[in-house]
């Protein structure tokens, strides 16, 4: 082919204080993976936002198929031939599949035709899916199915795809993968967003690599080792975390068959989880979202209170304590979502440091929040982890969430808890600054404290983890030694791909 | 095409400045009005604002602005610390006729007693713990059985006017009072009587208020409960992930606003009011709602607010009487105030943009 299914010139967004994307210009073929790599703010989503028609450049032009390509919005986009997978699912947990896929479609045709269209896309592209499945029952794999084949109904010409493995298990990519190169063999262009450089170099023709809105470099990944590509993102060396081999001291925290019914509609209830974890011990607990991850952080921080001997912290019974108690013994967590969780996004990074670290830092005196202190505390994490912002005063909404993340976090080790229970550390956090949390989880347990990192990253877990457990539908695995697991064994621990088949490719 | 954008940072300047718009906003508003209803905007306007503070007969208007501030200030200070906590307490009129009917109740028991010390004490606590009592039913309700306390509260003022006629009709009726209905004059009663400085409109209620005013700004700026009141409507989960209580903050914020209305309608009815009369309650209890947000939920704001309040009451009166301005122009003014000031609290936290239409 000589004209490029897909062509971008000179792409330019401004947004007051920053510029998004400086001058983007590549090209997409039919057939072809294209890969967009960069680091949380390198104007990825901008880029691919303006494909899809949510925003409008201020310069540069776009065509498609030869023809110039200006969406005005995303349903112009769609009728051109472009469909879009968020990385954050939009459908409605208490309707089936099918009524799902045609809150999506401009003309949606009847139930039951459409029911059947569903069965017929999902057979031929190996996605088994059935239409009448109820979607707060699936899981995220299945869920992102829901997605894809919303998108492919549309028969689209490029299809993009934000972080799409983020919440599968390696054998639901491999399956989402024979998808993709089913697609790519019919003729239909991806362009494919994801951190995880392994899987872009198996996937992928082609890549692009963003770093601050401009356009740094351009590979083939099958020929560019995962290092290179990762500094061509973060423009310069890559710090790899580090550990000393330490030794396991006494056990801190005695978890004994717990069992707790989910707080949230279509949550996962945990079932008999039993688990200890020992001074200097990192504990890495992968599995599927959903899957408990939630609950599981709930019940140890002590907003679920669970039974009589069910979590114990130096022998005593802590199953009943609130988080508060919890804290000034030295437990301390760091729940998934940083907006409106593990953070009040309308309230100063001051007041948000006073959230949890009241106890252990001593803020408060009979009930008198001494601010001096806690502005102090604010700035000593803001220095120490490196948190982005002009000061305490910024309200934590006006944080990216990358630094959102690092003030998350680096609020709970400063306190130098003995067990500091995370969940997703590094999501959505760049590659530089993941790799310093991970240092900084490592050192806490190097200084003598447990710690449990629970994520969907398994990259991040056997990286950090002397042990590894997986979580699925709300039970604990035994958790096994890290090293020397292959992904394989990880996969099947994990559970989360049984019943499934791989696309037949013809 | 005009749009909303939300701002990363909450604007200083209009979180100040948003009462002080709305206000002038409200004064061309009600120029236009008076006008149209064919009286001299201007004067009206002065009758409403000016005329009460400084004008020939302030010497009368100003200590009743004391009289109508101190019980919207206290009831709204109250009301404030649920709002912020996502509790709303409805019923503050119910709550303020039971405080008043409990503070009363004792009073008129020991009558004749002349032991001021004793006597009013212990009618102030009868009245905070009345208001707290009735707001403890939604409480406890919503705590126990998820019930919805703005329904529950709500409810509860009528049956609480239910009580005020049985009890100025029955019990509480003045035994000298030839039959007709209400109670023992209690300002006159010295012992029990809630004024300080009848002449200058000062009473318990006033005193209360304000310190009410120090005690919740102390708070909200420097103490946890303040902190966790907030957090807890800005952020539930959040405020759980920090260890709130939900249960014992829902109990807190609405006993405490019970009490604040008991106390007020207590010092009500032991002086301004004098008598637990059938129509004793003027809508205090619903006024204050608005005076809780038009200060912005903040309690020097709402001090403000329940002066400002109270002044176009007054200011009303006035305009009503001088220049026959029918009272629903007057509270057509007042609702135009809170409409505006809500509709600016908008640029707080959006601007707003013009933007080219969209081309199709």
């Amino acid at each position: 082919m000589t004209e490029p299914l897909m062509k971008l010139e000179g792409l330019t967004k401004a947004y007051p204080g920053v510029v998004a994307n400086s001058d983007v210009s590549f090209e997409i073929e039919a057939g072809e993976v294209h890969a967009l790599l960069g680091e949380n703010g390198a104007g990825k989503s901008t880029l691919v936002k303006t494909i899809y028609g949510l925003v409008k450049p201020d310069t540069g032009t776009m065509t498609l198929d030869g023809k110039p390509f200006t969406p005005a919005e995303p349903r112009a986009a769609r009728a051109a031939g472009i469909a879009m997978v968020f990385q954050h699912f939009s459908l409605f947990e208490a309707l089936d599949v099918a009524e799902n896929v045609a809150l999506g479609m401009e003309n949606p045709p009847p139930m039951s035709a459409l029911a059947q269209r569903i069965k017929e896309v999902s057979e031929t592209y190996g996605l088994p899916l059935d239409p009448s499945r109820i979607v707060g029952d699936l899981s995220a794999g299945e869920r992102q199915r829901v997605e894809i084949i919303r998108c492919l109904l549309q028969d689209p010409k490029v299809l993009i795809m934000d972080e799409p493995t983020s919440v599968l298990t390696p054998q639901e990519v491999d399956i989402l993968f024979e998808t993709l190169r089913k697609l790519k063999s019919e003729g239909t262009a991806i362009l494919y967003i994801s951190h995880k450089l392994e899987e872009i170099r198996a996937l992928c023709d082609h890549a692009t690599v963003l770093r601050l809105g401009k356009v740094v470099g351009t590979c083939v990944p099958r020929d560019t080792s995962a290092r290179e590509m990762a500094e061509l993102m973060v423009g310069g060396t890559l710090h790899v975390p580090e550990r000393e081999a330490g030794e396991t001291g006494e056990t801190l925290m005695q978890i004994n068959g717990l069992s707790a019914p989910s707080p949230a509609e279509f949550g996962t209830s945990l079932k008999d989880i039993t688990l200890e974890i020992r001074a200097g011990d990192v504990i890495g607990i992968g599995g599927v979202a959903g899957n408990g991850q939630d609950e599981l952080l709930g019940a140890l921080s002590g907003e679920i209170r669970v039974g009589a001997g069910q979590v114990a912290f130096m022998g005593q019974d802590i199953g009943q304590l609130p988080p508060d108690a919890r804290r000034t013994l030295g437990i301390c967590a760091a729940p998934e979502e940083r907006m409106g969780h593990a953070a009040a996004p309308d309230m100063s990074l001051t007041e948000n440091a006073a959230l949890t670290a009241r106890k252990r830092k001593a803020l408060t005196k009979k009930g008198f929040i001494d601010w001096g202190k806690t502005r102090d505390f604010a700035k000593e994490i803001i220095e120490r982890f490196d948190v982005r912002t002009p000061g305490p005063g910024n309200a934590a909404r006006s944080l990216s969430g990358g630094n959102l993340q690092k003030f998350v976090i680096g609020r709970e080790i400063l306190q130098d808890p003995q067990i500091l229970i995370v969940n997703q550390p590094t999501w959505g956090v760049d590659a530089s600054a993941a790799a310093a949390i991970r240092q900084a989880l490592l050192d806490l347990a190097a200084k003598g404290a447990g710690v449990i990192v629970i994520s969907q990253d398994l990259d991040e877990l056997m990286e950090i983890s002397d042990q590894f457990a997986a979580l699925n539908e709300g039970r604990l695995s035994k958790p096994r030694p890290a090293q020397g697991l292959t992904v394989e064994e990880i996969g099947l621990m994990l559970g989360g791909a049984h019943d499934m088949e791989v696309a037949h490719v013809d | 095409m005009i749009i909303l954008e939300k701002r990363p940072q909450p604007s200083q300047f209009w979180s100040y400045g948003a009462p002080l718009v709305a206000v002038i906003v409200t004064m061309i508003f009600g120029a236009a009005l008076f006008a149209v209803l064919g009286k001299p905007p201007m004067e009206a306007l002065s009758k409403i604002f000016w005329e009460p503070l400084f004008g020939e007969f302030n010497f009368f208007y100003l200590p009743q602005l004391l009289i109508k501030g101190a019980p919207l200030v206290a009831i709204a200070l109250g009301l404030s610390l649920g709002f912020k906590a996502g509790i709303w307490n409805i019923g503050a009129e119910g709550q303020y006729i039971i405080g008043a009917l409990c503070g009363a109740g004792v009073g008129l028991a020991l009558y004749p007693m002349e032991a001021r010390w004793l006597v009013l004490p212990a009618m102030l606590i009868a009245g905070a713990f009345g208001g707290f009592a009735w707001a403890m039913i939604p409480g406890i309700l919503r705590v126990k059985f998820n019930t919805n306390e703005i329904l529950v509260s709500l409810m509860l003022v009528y049956v609480a006017e239910q009580l005020l006629a049985a009890m100025a009709l029955g019990a509480m009726k003045n035994p000298e009072g030839m039959g007709f209905p209400g109670s023992r004059n209690l300002s006159q009663y010295a012992s029990a009587s809630s004024w300080i400085d009848q002449s200058n409109g000062m009473h318990w209620g006033v005193v209360l208020a304000l310190i009410a005013v120090i005690f919740a700004y102390i708070l909200f700026t420097k103490h946890i409960l303040g902190f966790q009141i907030n957090l807890a409507g800005q952020a539930p989960r959040a405020a759980a992930f920090s260890g709130v209580n939900p249960a014992r903050l829902v109990l807190f914020c609405l006993g405490i606003s019970g009490a604040l209305a008991g106390i007020a309608g207590l010092t009500e009815v032991s002086g301004p009011a004098g008598v637990v009369s059938i129509d004793f309650n003027v809508g205090y209890g619903f006024t204050a709602i608005i005076v809780a947000f038009l200060g912005r939920l903040h309690p020097v704001g709402i001090l403000m607010a329940g002066a400002l309040m109270a002044l176009t009451y007054i200011g009303g009166d006035v305009a009503q009487s001088s220049l026959g301005l029918p009272k629903a122009a007057i509270q057509v003014f007042q609702g135009t105030l809170l409409f505006s000031l809500l509709g600016i609290d908008v640029l707080t936290n959006y601007r707003v943009r013009m933007k080219q239409g969209a081309v199709a």
